[in-house]
């Protein structure tokens, strides 16, 4: 039993100093930071701050409906992408395939647009091919869009691919034999049962979405501003370490209710 | 019937290509004559020259890939002693405790970590530089390596532990002869996503690098900023191979391990890093 002991407190040594280093001090250091003054003092002033001004709630609600249009953008790109590689032979093979882009430094890939979107760029040259005027396609709220979604799609695909692979073949071939055809079967059979998965995905898109700032920068050109240009605008540009944490705080709960709102709730009804 | 299948071809291509075409747009221009990433003046290999006698370019290359080497090394190490911590612990409570805040780096989104690091360096006085930036990297790295050897751990026949502690063996030789070989899949499984988060990651970095210290993405992100250079298009042809082929190791180790196994679906992708 002492052995055990020993052995116990050797790991957790190292892992518990980590936890209390890196998790739980910086969380509750910048809980903290939200709730002082420039000169050290306690207050919900930077509160009162971001909920009195309507810059920053329309920032936050700006920044929240951008998320919610990536989610459903890379929603209905990746679900049919989802079900049609399932599908297909060598599965595994193409899954990678799309999981291979991910591993490519999202930097790169976000100045790839850069040269495809500008002016003189290779999507306006093949539209003057059309006869279609050079446009500002860089800095807008579309490209915006386009490039979050190029980026999130992989991460949207991922999940909806696992719980389908998951369905048993013989409750499609039942319910195709008990006579309803390709698109019930589609609906009443697979959707439902895939829905851990689309859950699952927009966790994974959302959250991120709503904290973006690189592309908010490089390829909005600062149109669009996010809960996370501005946490970073405040960090690294203002100084204003107490009213970004604030943004901060609100970043994390807007993430915990993401989190509620897609928890898993299926599982729980097939427990009974 | 036959129509819906080409159909669904149709569609299956037009995302890959979607996927790719970014990617493939940049390794070509790499070998562009011209200067810019516009029209087309004959092959060259001018950039690639330039790149290699870019000294700040290629003395970043290495800060980041050092930085990536020491940090997914010391959170393998930190993230298995967690995991064996973890997977000890008999109480429930406990054990789920720590699994949440295990899990808490890995879901919160990068800004937050990033700001929350810079606070934490500020508030012990810690200077920024490469020390701060590989402290973070092994910080957000450690929990993926927890979720990587954890299962390999759930897995691992009892009797075998069982059977070296009735044999005698202390509590150093049960783990390096019988554990640590055991899981030893699931911690390079670890090391290699560790490796790619810290290659990949921006935003973490950005905050708390400093002046002084720059990474590759940080680099890219200052350069992009002032315009488009083609060095950028040769450093991401050379990026893309690297992690083509750290993509094929990893996806032999992973294989490789479960092949006893049922063939699982299981794949891991970086999280949605530093946007």
């Amino acid at each position: 039993m002492k052995s055990k002991q020993q052995r116990q407190l050797f790991y957790l040594v190292p892992y518990g100093a980590w936890l209390l280093l890196f998790v739980i001090a910086p969380l509750f250091l910048l809980l903290f930071q939200s709730l002082t003054s420039a000169n050290g003092g306690l207050t919900l002033h930077n509160y009162a701050v971001y909920f009195g001004s309507g810059t920053y709630l329309r920032m936050t609600f700006n920044s929240v409906w951008f998320a919610f249009l990536i989610t459903l953008i890379t929603l209905v790109i990746s679900y049919p992408m989802a079900y049609l590689l399932n599908q297909l032979k060598r599965k595994q093979f193409w899954l990678l395939l799309v999981i291979l882009p991910t591993w490519i430094n999202l930097l790169l890939k976000t100045y790839a647009f850069i040269g495809l979107l500008s002016k003189t760029g290779t999507v306006n040259n093949f539209m003057s091919f059309f006869g279609i005027a050079p446009q500002q396609l860089l800095f807008s709220d579309w490209s915006f869009l386009l490039v979050a979604a190029y980026i999130e799609i992989p991460f949207m695909i991922l999940p909806i691919f696992n719980s389908l692979a998951e369905i048993d073949p013989k409750l499609e071939q039942a319910s195709r034999d008990l006579g309803a055809n390709k698109w019930q079967t589609l609906r009443r059979v697979i959707l439902p049962l895939s829905m851990p998965g689309v859950k699952a995905g927009i966790q994974a898109v959302f959250i991120p979405s709503l904290s973006l700032f690189m592309i908010t920068r490089l390829i909005g050109g600062n149109r669009v501003i996010t809960l996370g240009t501005a946490i970073e605008e405040h960090f690294l540009v203002t100084q204003n370490w107490q009213l970004g944490s604030t943004i901060g705080v609100i970043l994390i709960v807007a993430m915990v209710v993401t989190m509620i709102l897609t928890r898993d709730r299926v599982k729980k009804n097939t427990r009974k | 019937m036959k129509k819906a299948f080409k159909w669904s071809n149709l569609y299956l291509w037009f995302v890959f290509i979607l996927l790719y075409l970014p990617i493939f747009f940049l390794i070509i221009y790499s070998f562009n004559a011209g200067d810019v990433m516009q029209g087309w003046d004959g092959f060259s290999l001018k950039h690639y020259v330039e790149l290699f006698a870019d000294t700040r370019i290629i003395e970043i290359v290495v800060n980041t890939f050092l930085i990536a080497l020491l940090s997914s090394l010391l959170a393998s190490i930190l993230g298995t002693a967690g995991a064996l911590y973890i997977y000890d612990q008999r109480n429930r409570l406990i054990k789920n405790i720590f699994l949440s805040l295990n899990n808490i780096l890995l879901v919160s989104p990068d800004v937050i970590i990033g700001a929350s690091f810079l606070i934490l360096f500020t508030v012990v006085g810690f200077s920024l530089g490469f020390a701060s930036v590989l402290l973070s990297h092994i910080a957000f790295s450690i929990p993926i390596v927890v979720l990587m050897v954890l299962p390999r751990l759930q897995e691992m026949n009892q009797s075998l532990v069982a059977a070296a502690k009735d044999l005698g063996a202390n509590n150093w030789q049960m783990l390096s002869r019988v554990i640590l070989p055991v899981i030893s899949p699931g911690i390079l499984a670890g090391f290699f996503m560790a490796f790619t988060y810290s290659l990949d990651d921006f935003a973490v970095t950005f905050f708390v690098t400093g002046n002084g210290f720059s990474t590759l993405s940080v680099e890219i992100y200052s350069r992009a900023r002032q315009g488009v250079s083609l060095e950028i298009n040769a450093l991401s042809a050379m990026m893309f191979i690297v992690s083509l082929v750290l993509v094929l190791l990893y996806y032999v180790i992973s294989t490789r391990s479960s092949k006893n196994k049922k063939r699982g679906t299981r794949l891991v992708t970086p999280a949605t890093e530093g946007l």
